[in-house]
């Protein structure tokens, strides 16, 4: 299909929230014309340009990688980046930020919580022993790299904080996309650190915060499917309670 | 505290958007909120069978009209929209069931599937047995 490159104009509606002069935020409407191509973040961008400069929003790399471009879109999560304008019309965007995240101005979130949990699952591999380099490379077989690809493939973009409830009623929750990560190493064969992850996942704020809603993995835009990630580690949790993981040799390093 | 400091010089005054009727924002945590609610009517039918067996203890009398008191408009009201919910909490079940399971090589689809072909079938014989036994 040849893309129309005709001007259409799309109504998007802000939130703003200036910390030095508001004491809660309101919205704040715009007719920005559109063509096809147009992705959400070129609409802002547009905004910024040639209507409000104060306007303010995270973004990089503008091609669903970096992260950093994540909105709420009439209440869904999305990277905004990878969401085009030509979807909503002839219906107005009603753009704000990511749900559960404190708002520090307009559509930027305070990110450290997460980073906090992040740095709690220990996102790198965890060996028994330093490998020396002459022995040579890790090698892993495709099966062994199946076990954790997907999850591998998390941008940190905090989608799935914002579309998990859990998280939003308490904030002490680990979340979606630090415990898929500390699957992802649990799950990788040159990792042996179980034992030293474990108070994070065996933890009422660890996998047994989750109540499976499952609105994590449907707004994911990388098909992480942080709440399989998290359900199947309810079993390994409850076997590693009963003592059965050490039994099976996969307690890892003490 | 986060040991992780925000670059913004104003980051101490952020906003924070409240909970207050979160599940009624999206449809899928209606759904959610449905699915987890439809849990109580289903311990509310178990307990309906559970005051059956402790009449039957009882003898044939308690027990008769145990079962005359289920014929009352109410109790038949009760058990349609209580079978509506159960036959709602199976599906969701299965249907999160993938979720749950460690990694398969097979379409999740086909976990969900199965297991609703499962519930079907079982159900299906359950009647036939009863059907085929009652008087
Ligand atoms: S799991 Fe998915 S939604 Fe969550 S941060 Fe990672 S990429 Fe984003
Ligand atoms: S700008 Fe990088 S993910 Fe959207």
């Amino acid at each position: 299909m040849p893309i129309d490159t005709t001007t259409r104009t799309i109504e998007i509606e802000c939130l703003r929230y200036d910390p030095q002069t508001d004491t809660e935020p309101h919205f704040s409407s715009y007719q920005v014309p559109f063509s096809d191509d147009m992705s959400v973040l070129e609409g802002l961008q547009y905004i910024k340009d040639q209507l409000d400069g104060s306007l303010t929003f995270r973004w990089s790399c503008r091609m669903a990688i970096c992260g950093s471009c994540g909105q709420e879109v009439n209440g869904v999560p999305v990277l905004s980046c990878h969401t085009f304008l030509r979807d909503y019309f002839p219906h107005k965007l009603r753009i704000e930020p990511l749900n559960n995240f404190p708002i520090i101005r307009d559509l930027v979130i305070d990110q450290n919580d997460f980073l906090d949990k992040l740095e709690s699952v220990k996102p790198y591999l965890v060996t028994k022993l330093e490998k020396p380099l002459a022995a040579g490379p890790h090698l892993q077989t495709p099966q062994q790299l199946n076990r954790y690809y997907a999850y591998s493939q998390c941008i940190n973009c905090l989608l799935c904080y914002a579309a998990c409830p859990q998280y939003g009623l308490n904030s002490d929750f680990t979340g979606p996309a630090a415990l898929a990560l500390l699957h992802r190493y649990n799950a990788d064969s040159r990792d042996q650190g179980w034992q030293v992850r474990a108070e994070v996942i065996n933890a009422d704020a660890g996998v047994w915060g989750c109540t499976l809603v499952g609105y994590c993995s449907e707004v994911c835009p990388k098909a992480v499917d942080p709440a399989h990630a998290i359900n199947q580690n309810k079993v390994n949790s409850a076997m590693d309670f009963f003592g059965v993981l050490k039994l099976m040799n996969k307690g890892g390093t003490e | 505290m986060s040991r992780y400091r925000s670059t913004a010089k104003t980051a101490a005054r952020t906003y924070m958007q409240p909970m207050a009727g979160w599940w009624t924002k999206n449809p899928y945590f209606v759904r959610y909120m449905v699915r987890e609610g439809s849990a109580l009517l289903l311990t509310a039918y178990a307990l309906v069978l559970l005051v059956g067996l402790w009449r039957l203890s009882q003898g044939a009398a308690a027990f008769d009209a145990w079962r005359a008191a289920l014929a009352s408009p109410l109790s038949v009201v009760f058990h349609a929209v209580g079978l509506v919910m159960v036959v709602y909490h199976s599906y969701t079940w299965f249907d999160v069931m993938p979720k749950t399971a460690p990694d398969q090589p097979i379409d999740p689809k086909l976990i969900t599937g199965g297991g609703i072909a499962a519930a079907v079938a079982v159900s299906v014989l359950i009647l036939a047995a009863l059907l085929w036994g009652a008087p």
